[in-house]
């Protein structure tokens, strides 16, 4: 019998320890393949340069258009769902803490939300657009992608937030604070690393997602210095690139793939940098 | 069952009472307090007089309705809709029950120690000053002058003088719970409320916090909640046994620990002991 739970033990070891270092070597395969293919299209006028005449033909440039355009759309987006996301996520441990067939209900909605195919935003996000009389443009996109992460960042930090014992709200709510100063100095505080990944997690997601910027951001070569201009973004400029017959071209769209993932993993590092510095005086 | 059975063998709560009616003044007068759950009737037509600047312990077996009780009287139990509380409490001439004044005003009264201590996310500083910024204090020689003196009260003075700028949660859970007792006395309360702010503590953590209260139940009405029968007799100034969400017998500890009038309170010191 002692055998036996001796052996499921390191069955189950093994099985565990195996699926997560598959995931590792996913990720570092994906990271491998697009540096190799992108490998020779990785150039300092890539990343500096918008592209020129005969580009998507091989020409020169680079897809600056599509870096900034990713980096507007995302930053905006997020800080438009940041903006929603934080209070509504106080709101519902905060307020809705009496109200818990309420807060079910609306825990569903944003997981609901949160399911929603991107497509399905863009489309909406493209209704919205003809109904408001708006051209493709980056403030269409930055709205499509807001909404898309919006409830990332709510459920995200919701879930952080839920962790915090009631009795720390019941210390502060004891000490005659309000309910608007416990969620936004004691709530907020204990729950900012939290906070930080959630913005990392709608950052990451915003930065990368294709189908809800097709219709609603456009695609430009040139970079937005308006609102109302249309915007390039980097998963469309892979998406338009690996579909071209030239090898060259298709290169290029590996590189920007590489571009994206570095940008991702600078935020992932800072994020993490900064995580780290704020749990100091968490209470756990 | 049990409940039948306790309820046959204990005598009516108002003949077990035996709360002197002595010249101090009460802090605290509960008449007629029900408190409801779906399905339960957590406390019974609770009558208390609290007296002002004694220890009150609130002593009975777990899930009697003695944290219940206490979160009646600072309103926390406002934040559990399924709570139904009725009756009247009045503190510093006010029904906090049916007040119109504002619950955060109410609360700034009464300070409360959990079992657990949870100091905020911030500075020690920040801690103790937070309650004083919430009163609308600003002068920060005055907040200082306030935290040194709420530290020294708690004797975490000497302890901490040279990082009061560290996180908080650098404290031992000991230190952490006296933070949390200074942080309560910095608003000026009238009534500490106590819910076993002992049971997560080490033996020394433990008699520091007993110390405290011993030094300073003089100027503040303390109501403690606890099971340890042992602290009830060294701290206790006035004694409320629960049972089952009623008060079963009260009055002075020699009273009721000497002679104890009621079955069950004889049976649970038994245990106890």
């Amino acid at each position: 019998m002692k055998q036996a739970k001796l052996i499921e033990e390191k069955i189950f070891k093994s099985l565990s320890g195996i699926a997560t270092y598959s995931l590792i070597a996913i990720l570092a395969f994906i990271i491998v393949v697009i540096f190799v293919k992108g490998f020779n299209a990785l150039s300092f006028d890539m990343i500096t340069k918008t592209p020129k005449g005969g580009y998507y033909y091989g020409g020169e440039g680079g897809v600056l258009n599509a870096i900034i355009g990713s980096l507007y759309i995302a930053l905006g987006a997020t800080l438009i769902a940041v903006l929603i996301g934080v209070p509504a996520a106080l709101f519902i441990n905060v307020h809705l803490v009496r109200h818990k067939k309420t807060q079910t209900t609306v825990r569903y909605f944003l997981d609901a939300l949160w399911g929603i195919p991107s497509i399905v935003y863009g489309a909406f996000g493209f209704t919205l657009m003809l109904y408001l009389g708006m051209n493709a443009s980056l403030l269409a996109g930055i709205i499509t992608v807001a909404l898309l992460i919006a409830p990332i960042v709510v459920r995200t930090f919701d879930e952080v937030l839920s962790k915090i014992p009631i009795g720390m709200q019941e210390s502060v709510l004891a000490m005659g604070s309000t309910k608007t100063e416990t969620a936004f100095k004691i709530m907020l505080k204990q729950g900012f690393p939290g906070l930080i990944t959630a913005i990392l997690l709608a950052f990451g997601r915003g930065i990368g997602d294709a189908a809800s910027v097709l219709f609603t951001a456009g695609y430009t070569d040139l970079i937005p210095v308006n609102l109302d201009e249309p915007a390039a973004t980097l998963p469309l400029a892979i998406f338009f690139q690996l579909s071209s017959p030239i090898p060259e071209v298709r290169e290029r769209a590996y590189a920007a793939a590489a571009i994206l993932t570095i940008i991702i993993l600078i935020i992932s590092l800072s994020a993490r940098a900064l995580s780290r510095r704020y749990s100091k005086t968490i209470i756990k | 069952m049990e409940l039948v059975q306790a309820k046959v063998m204990t005598p009516s709560p108002l003949k077990a009472t035996r709360h002197e009616k002595a010249s101090v003044p009460s802090a605290i007068s509960i008449k007629n307090l029900d408190v409801h759950a779906p399905g339960h009737h957590i406390l019974k037509n609770i009558n208390l007089e609290i007296p002002k600047n004694k220890v009150t312990v609130l002593l009975g077996p777990s899930g009697c309705g003695k944290t219940t009780l206490l979160k009646s009287l600072n309103r926390l139990t406002d934040l559990y809709k399924e709570l139904n509380v009725t009756g009247t409490i009045n503190i510093d001439g006010d029904d906090i029950l049916n007040t119109r004044q504002n619950v955060a005003d109410l609360r700034q009264k009464m300070g409360l120690l959990s079992q657990r201590p949870y100091p905020l996310p911030m500075s020690i500083y920040k801690n103790v000053a937070y309650g004083l910024r919430l009163k609308g204090i600003k002068d920060k020689k005055l907040i200082a002058h306030n935290i040194e003196k709420n530290l020294r009260e708690v004797g975490l003075w000497d302890e901490v003088k040279d990082r009061l700028n560290t996180p908080a949660n650098n404290l031992s859970i000991g230190q952490q719970q006296r933070l949390c007792l200074a942080r309560g006395l910095a608003v000026k309360p009238l009534i500490i409320l106590a819910d076993e702010p002992t049971s997560a503590l080490d033996p020394m953590s433990s008699s520091t916090i007993e110390k405290l209260f011993r030094e300073i139940k003089s100027h503040y009405t303390i109501v403690l909640v606890t099971h340890i029968l042992r602290q009830a007799k060294r701290l206790a100034d006035n004694v409320v046994f629960m049972y089952y969400g009623e008060i079963i017998e009260q009055g002075a500890p020699d009273d009721i620990f000497k002679n104890p009038k009621t079955e069950k309170l004889r049976q649970y010191m038994l245990e106890g002991n």
